[in-house]
């Protein structure tokens, strides 16, 4: 009887501090900081320089919603999460966003109850050989050794193309990508696997990456997006928003180097006057300042401006835009209207 | 008769000969070699093969060291300079010097706080080590916890501060009531202290200057070889009242109390210690309170904690089983209580038998910091793996990092070793 | 005289449950009971609101999913169709064999430089307390990567033996040694194969049998019987007759290098980073266990030795029947905790990307599925099971062996 009237006040105190917990918002204007989950290095997404200072087109994301929310930049910590902590990592409420190059699936959103807000890279699973070996094709790959980072979807991808295709490997697990590039170098296996952009990355790293060919097969879809938790829809719409925000700046030509000077009067175009707070209440509207979207753009620039700056074509890593460009440009980036 | 002896032989000696040096074979070095090295053929083939195994070795790594270069940016630079050779590019330690013992965050100019709070370890830990020390010095030894997580930390002073005094306040209240009666006073200072960290919870706060001497550093922050130092310094010492605890639980005569005691130290003995870090990782969070995290730096030290004491509380076993009964015996015919028997019979002498037992232990798990490295946290060898091998500037070093880290962990582990050698022979007191 | 044998009949008072020694240790346990509940009640709740505002569940059905990945060494069928209980199954079985391996390879090389430490040749002392020192003093994580390392960049790629022209020809025909791990012939079971197997079987059993037959005659007559190469011919020479006799149904399946144009086809292929992981265990461990062998070596008394080299016994002899058995006593029960020790170190494959139960299950499926809770329960409770299993042998034979008393 004592026991079980002790038990209920436990769950019930228990049940208390969940309901009181508020929400995710309201969590980090208190703290004043924003927790974003990260890899925990891989250069042009999110990588710390040589200063400890992260850097990447991930990064760049946080970042802006960091600007948005708390109007600094630099208000973020940044976590550094492999594929097997990153879920637990958001679901304990450790950070409050993951932007770490997630694939958006059904039972990611679904069975393991994250929301993803949005897709910021449109990738693909894709192979790296050198070139050494002739091969042109990834079904030519019959037999081969396949080095492959674990805990991701390229994973399940590569045993479903090679299943497909019914021909045969060896897959040979790796940790991180730093020590997939050693596996691969060292020709302990014949082809690395990851997403199309992860394989630029890599190749750019390499002492001769003119070596080095990725083969024209993309065997997935990999659209990655930051995700928050299911259920706190209030913080799902701020970083939806705020990254939309990024893409709709470019299509509107909004431009770090330009925002300040359109958000200083109320220009010619509703949509940026909208978005820039210059008219109506958007950022009331999500509960964050009138100069939300204006912050996230000055934090690191627009789509467009992270690309370049991060993954372009003039970094290392020298990816095209080609999906990734804006739907005016023939790419399937799409804001939906700010109104 | 010794006149007829005289001259009946040619010639007798009547002083004693000089003794002679032994033979060039049985002296010096040649008769140490010939001893040590060449006793029997077999001995001899064993030594002529050690001498290959030894030249392999030299001859393999020793231009590979003394070619290295210290003083190149990148490795593409190195190996420009290096021109195929075969030669280690050490550069990337000169280079990635901070990061390997501070990790990547840690703000640089405050790497003086942590190497003094390293320096002052040795002060605090010395009379512990050393018994013959003045006892005075302990005083330090109590005060450095709380020094050191101040500059290592940083933040307002009054969090060590009140820490502290919480501690003092529950030893106070020991004092004047645990005289009488053990668990009273037990109980009421732990009672006290909690009452002066409550306290403090709310003092605090408002006392705490805008900006602190120290200003404050995320745990999230600490990495590299610090982060090792860290977690062994802190686990072993927290494991060690944790285990003795442990250890006297099990041999109680409460079936309940022994019946926990012997669960938990089994199974933490059971399972590895990986996958305790991953319940610190990933299951943990949901064992908290909603909406609560804490530091992954804490909950690692909770657990590596837990596995610690649980090892130590079997040495500690070993060293109540090998107290002879008589000790027992003699303490309760004295009419000592349980407490104080264990207080001042026999803990003293099972202690001091279980020291060396308690060193390889802590040998051992700081050894096994490096798994953090596993659940990316990153530590000296997580660094390795992680920013550094990533970055594009040193992709592909692997040896000289790998080495580095090795030395670094031999130097610690062998002067604690060491130590404990020294220590096993002092406390002989047979004459064997 | 009722009044002093019969203790005062005082009532009940509170301050009894804390002073009085009959009650006083129930009070403790009442109290750790309520404590031990009320955290177990706390974490439970807690557990129990987290999953409910997360709107999880503990369910273990995820283990009859498929589990859609594919490993490189298995010792059971797997494919990425297979459900991950089989794949659980497959890491367990990888577990043990890395164990197992290692712990054979660990006690040759322990034993070996523990008997040479006390060797009276300076240099191999030196060598041997050297490998001791600096293998027992570095973590074993950086040994396993060290090592992988090593066999990573020192071994050449499987392409230099492939081809009609390749840059190196297989080892004696049979062996190829890559940094993707060492290709061996498999051996084909022919029809009969069985029999070369049983004749082989019964062969042990033979020599044992001629051994005791060879000690028997000894003791009761004292006429020595030689030992060494009859065992070894019993041993060998009728499992040969045998397999000639049935045909050779035992044939090698040699590693091809032309079926395939990225590996070696055919043979048993060793993955690297099992062989870095079982070398890295061994030389860890071996350098402990070696620590052991001496200890217990050095613990048998100098008169032992006397005694017996009183009674005649020769330096062999010596160490065989008189200074071995009594060492043993000693060196075994650290050594099945060494033992241990190496299959709890074996969670560490996770580092070199070798397959065992900590990487299946605790790894990808982990990853996949998203069960922690799940996964990490079961991979606990399968490294209980095999800690308590050993422990309960150690006990056996040390109950065994206990020096009995008269």
């Amino acid at each position: 009887m004592k026991k079980s009237v002790f038990l209920g006040a436990l769950t019930v105190a228990g049940l208390a501090a969940g309901a009181a917990a508020a929400g995710t918002l309201d969590d980090v204007k208190a703290r004043g900081k924003l927790n974003c989950g990260v890899t925990t290095g891989l250069v042009g997404f999110a990588a710390p320089d040589a200063n400890g200072v992260w850097q990447g087109f991930d990064v760049g994301v946080c970042r802006a919603v960091a600007a948005a929310v708390l109007g600094d930049a630099n208000a973020v910590e940044f976590v550094p999460t492999t594929g097997k902590t990153r879920f637990t990592a958001l679901a304990s409420g450790e950070i409050d966003m993951l932007a770490r190059n997630t694939t958006w699936t059904f039972s990611r959103d679904v069975d393991l109850k994250f929301e993803f807000v949005g897709i910021n890279y449109y990738d693909g699973q894709g192979f790296m050989v050198p070139k050494s070996l002739g091969v042109s094709s990834a079904k030519e790959l019959d037999g081969a050794t396949v080095c492959i980072q674990t805990g991701t979807t390229t994973e399940l991808n590569l045993a479903d193309f090679f299943r497909k295709n019914n021909i045969s490997y060896e897959p040979v697990p790796v940790e991180t990508n730093a020590e997939g590039q050693q596996q691969y170098l060292a020709g302990a296996c014949d082809t690395y696997t990851t997403d199309a952009s992860g394989l630029a990355a890599t190749r750019a790293a390499f002492e001769n990456p003119g070596d080095h060919v990725i083969l024209p097969e993309i065997v997935s879809k990999e659209p990655l997006g930051p995700l928050v938790r299911h259920g706190d829809n209030e913080w799902g719409d701020v970083v939806r928003w705020t990254l939309n925000a990024l893409i709709a700046a470019e299509e509107l030509g909004i431009t770090s180097a330009n925002v300040s000077e359109m958000s200083m009067a109320a220009g010619s175009s509703p949509e940026v006057n909208r978005l820039l707070g210059t008219e109506g209440n958007l950022g009331e509207m999500l509960g964050l300042s009138a100069d939300w979207a204006k912050n996230a753009v000055m934090a690191g620039g627009n789509y467009g401006e992270l690309f370049e700056k991060n993954i372009g074509e003039n970094t290392p890593i020298g990816l095209a835009r080609g999906l990734n460009a804006q739907w005016t440009d023939g790419g399937l980036l799409y804001s939906p209207p700010f109104r | 008769m010794s006149d007829t002896h005289a001259h009946s032989v040619a010639f007798v000696r009547e002083t004693a000969i000089p003794p002679a040096p032994p033979p060039a074979t049985e002296a010096g070095v040649i008769g140490w070699m010939r001893q040590n090295l060449f006793a029997t053929w077999a001995n001899a083939l064993l030594t002529v093969v050690a001498i290959y195994f030894v030249y392999l070795l030299l001859t393999g790594t020793l231009p590979w060291i003394l070619g290295g270069l210290w003083n190149t940016d990148s490795l593409a630079e190195c190996r420009e300079i290096l021109q195929g050779k075969n030669a280690a590019c050490f550069s990337v330690l000169t280079e990635r010097w901070n990061q390997l013992l501070f990790g990547f965050k840690y703000p640089d100019e405050f790497y003086w706080r942590p190497g003094i709070a390293f320096i002052l370890l040795f002060l605090a830990a010395a009379p512990v080590l050393f018994f013959d020390l003045p006892r005075k010095l302990l005083l330090f030894t109590a005060i450095y916890p709380f020094l050191a997580f101040w500059l290592i930390w940083g933040g307002t002073v009054w969090n060590p501060v009140f820490a502290a005094l919480g501690f003092i306040a529950g030893y106070v209240v020991f004092d004047l009531y645990g005289k009488q009666n053990f668990a009273a006073g037990f109980f009421g200072g732990i009672v006290a202290a909690f009452v002066v960290w409550f306290l403090a919870g709310y003092i605090v706060p408002a006392i705490a200057p805008e900006q602190p001497v120290l200003e404050a550093v995320q745990s999230r922050d600490m990495g590299g070889f610090m982060l090792n130092m860290i977690l062994g310094v802190v686990c072993v010492s927290l494991s060690l009242p944790l285990g003795i605890a442990l250890a006297l639980g099990r041999q109680s005569s409460m079936p309940l109390i022994k019946w926990i005691c012997v669960v938990f130290i089994e199974f933490i003995r059971g399972v590895p210690l990986i996958t305790l870090l991953f319940v610190a990782n990933v299951v943990l969070a949901y064992f908290l309170p909603p909406g609560t995290t804490f530091d992954l730096i804490l909950r690692v030290i909770i657990m590596i904690t837990m596995f610690a004491s649980a090892y130590i509380a079997e040495v500690i076993r070993g060293g109540l089983a090998a107290l002879p009964k008589g000790q027992y015996e003699a303490a309760d015919s004295l009419g000592l209580d349980y407490a104080q028997a264990m207080r001042l019979i026999v803990l003293p002498q099972a202690l001091k038998i279980s020291i060396p037992g308690i060193v390889n232990v802590s040998v051992g798990l700081f050894k096994d910091t490096t798994l953090v490295s596993i659940i990316t946290m990153f530590d000296l060898v997580g660094m390795i793996r992680g920013p550094i091998l990533a970055s594009t500037e040193w992709n592909g070093v692997y040896w000289e990092l790998f080495s580095f880290a090795a030395v670094l962990f031999f130097i610690t582990c062998y002067g604690i070793s060491q130590y404990s050698q020294w220590l096993e022979r002092r406390l002989t007191t047979d004459h064997r | 005289m009722t009044a002093l044998t019969d203790p005062p009949r005082e009532s009940f008072r509170l301050s009894m449950l804390i002073n009085d020694k009959r009650y006083r240790s129930l009070t403790f346990q009442a109290i750790a009971l309520i404590l031990l509940i009320s955290v177990f009640a706390y974490l439970g709740s807690n557990l129990m609101a987290n999953l409910a505002a997360a709107g999880l569940n503990i369910s273990y059905s995820f283990l009859g999913d498929p589990a859609g990945y594919d490993i490189n060494q298995t010792l059971i069928p797997y494919d990425s169709q297979s459900p991950h209980l089989q794949a659980a199954w497959v890491g367990i079985l990888n577990t043990l064999l890395v164990a197992v391996l290692a712990c054979v390879s660990a006690t040759i090389l322990g034993v070996f430089a523990g008997v040479l430490r006390l060797s009276n040749n300076w240099l191999v002392r030196k060598l041997m307390s050297g490998y001791v020192e600096i293998f027992r003093n570095i973590p074993v994580l950086i040994w396993i990567l060290i090592i992988y390392g090593i066999i990573t960049v020192s071994l050449p790629g499987a392409r230099v033996y492939l081809g009609e022209d390749p840059q190196r020809e297989l080892v004696l025909g049979m062996f190829a040694f890559t940094n993707r791990g060492i290709y061996v012939p498999a051996p084909i079971w022919g029809p009969g194969s069985m029999i070369v197997v049983g004749t082989f079987f019964v062969s042990i059993a033979a020599m044992f049998a001629y051994r005791s037959y060879a000690k028997k005659l000894l003791f009761n007559t004292g006429k020595l019987l030689p030992m060494g190469w009859p065992s070894l011919v019993i041993l060998i020479v009728p499992t040969i007759l045998v397999f000639f006799v049935m045909g050779q149904p035992i044939t090698l399946d040699m590693p091809d290098p032309l079926a395939n144009r990225f590996n070696l086809r055919g043979g048993i292929q060793i993955g690297a980073p099992l062989i870095a992981l079982w070398l890295a265990l061994s030389v860890y461990t071996g350098a402990f266990i070696a620590e052991n062998v001496r200890a217990g070596i050095l613990a048998v008394s100098k008169g032992q030795t006397e005694a017996a080299a009183a009674l005649g016994l020769r330096p062999g002899r010596i160490m065989n029947l008189v200074v071995l058995p009594q060492a043993l006593r000693v060196i075994i029960p650290p050594l099945i905790s060494q033992y241990l020790n190496i299959t709890k170190n074996s969670s560490l494959a996770i580092a070199v990307g070798y397959a065992d139960i900590t990487a299946t299950l605790g790894g990808i499926t982990l990853n996949q599925t998203g069960r922690a809770i799940e996964c990490v329960l079961l991979l606990m409770l399968f490294y209980l099971v095999i800690s308590l299993s050993i422990s309960a042998v150690m006990n056996v034979y040390n109950n065994a062996m206990k020096l009995k008393e008269r």
